[in-house]
């Protein structure tokens, strides 16, 4: 039976532990809006950039770009964008959980990854991780969407890698979010079917430097997109853990105070016991 | 001056502009292109360089750092990476940011990488141009 100091230091370390979940909760979920926010402000754009894409490709269907060039596969490239911190329950292991095996299907993989905590956990299990990025996980920049997306066009266009995915968490809510991997290059061909609006189009100065300038623009927005998102998983669920641990902290607490009651009136009890036997052996 | 055409000016972070305007003047990779309302569908890369938008009587710019314009008979849609109106242009960051590129040019070492510092100096130019514009 612990003692009443020893259950009275329990409670105040559970209580601090407490605190600092809370203040991370509440963190959390003022940078969740935030973050909510800026996916649903960057929406217009991709939905934009995305249009005029079908638009321009149906309009030079023969185009030819390194971006959109099918190759034999030998070399499988991987963008993964995970979490810088923990703290933020199964976002992780979810994420790695959907794309360890996908990796292990393929002959030939090499990793590009953006987030400590993924950086680490490929680099301990010795997997082939060509560029590592941290520090925005939870604040993706466009400007950081851009480095990823030039480095990603460059290793893909010199013939590095000859497809390339990208592995992200998708963010549908607060509370729910999954990961999924995607294929980044070669580029699908979007929607070919949509000509009819777009034969009408001029282009200026043609189609194909309109697709060239483009391209890497909408490899960008993808990428962006994907930070957003997955910046809003993170802080989702980081909202969760800390929710649910604050929870568990108060339950922890009223239960340490119940013991604590409990052995500080045994306590007494008994000193009354004593002290009446002893009245009584006076007799 | 009835006859107006819609603009809308969108960058991943935001929507900076959304009006009916007059006339766009624009920098297209191979030239100016000027904009009525009633323009045929266009699709065309941009430069960096300051949008101009006429609306009513006055003139106002707007600075871009490349994208494209999509022009509809009824509306013109740009979309860039950044785009700023004279009022969110910070000058002093601006001019600073025109010295560093020019230090890093003038410099001549191999490790500069010069489209770099070239693209960082002309987008410092044109925030500069639009940023004076209203002087």
């Amino acid at each position: 039976m612990p003692s009443v100091q020893d259950i009275r230091r329990r409670i105040k370390s559970v209580k601090s532990i407490q605190q600092i979940t809370k203040a991370m909760k509440m963190v959390a979920a003022a940078r969740l809006r935030r973050a909510q926010e800026r996916a649903n402000a960057s929406r217009p754009y991709t939905e934009k950039i995305q249009e005029i894409l079908a638009s321009v490709a149906s309009g030079s269907s023969d185009a030819k770009h390194p971006l959109l060039e099918v190759r034999q596969v030998n070399r499988t490239g991987f963008v993964i964008l995970g979490a810088d911190k923990g703290l933020a329950g199964a976002y992780t292991a979810n994420l790695l959980r959907e794309i360890v095996p996908r990796i292990q299907e393929k002959e030939d993989v090499e990793l590009i990854t953006a987030g400590r905590k993924v950086n680490d956990y490929f680099r301990r299990r010795n997997y082939k991780v060509a560029q590592q990025f941290s520090g925005f996980s939870e604040r993706p920049t466009f400007q950081n969407a851009k480095e990823l997306a030039d480095l990603v066009a460059n290793a893909y266009a010199s013939g590095q890698y000859d497809e390339m995915y990208l592995a992200y968490t998708k963010f549908h809510s607060p509370i729910h979010h999954e990961p999924t991997v995607i294929r980044l290059l070669p580029l699908e061909q979007a929607a070919k079917e949509k000509s009819k609006a777009s034969g009408e189009y001029i282009f200026e100065p043609s189609a194909e430097e309109v697709l060239n300038l483009l391209l890497p623009k909408y490899l960008e927005t993808v990428i962006f997109g994907a930070l957003v998102q997955a910046a809003a998983s993170e802080l989702g669920a980081r909202m969760a853990a800390m929710g649910s641990a604050t929870d568990n902290a108060q339950e922890l607490i009223s239960k340490l105070v119940l013991n604590y009651n409990k052995v500080r009136q045994a306590n007494i009890t008994r000193e009354i016991t004593e002290i009446v036997g002893g009245a009584e052996a006076l007799k | 001056m009835a006859n107006k055409i819609r603009l809308d000016i969108v960058t991943p972070e935001r929507i900076v502009f959304s009006d009916d305007v007059n006339m766009v003047i624009a920098r297209a990779t191979d030239g100016d292109l000027g904009i009525l309302p009633g323009h045929a569908p266009l699709i065309a890369g941009l430069q960096v360089w300051p949008l101009r938008i006429f609306q009513e009587e006055s003139e106002t710019e707007i600075s871009l750092c490349g994208g494209f314009i999509e022009v509809r008979p009824d509306k013109i849609s740009i979309l860039a990476s950044c785009a700023e109106l004279a009022e969110d242009i910070n000058a002093e960051r601006a001019e600073n940011a025109k010295l560093r590129a020019e230090t890093r040019l003038n410099e001549k070492d191999d490790s500069v990488d010069i489209k770099r510092a070239e693209a960082a100096l002309q987008r410092a130019l044109v925030r500069l141009k639009v940023a004076n514009f209203k002087k």
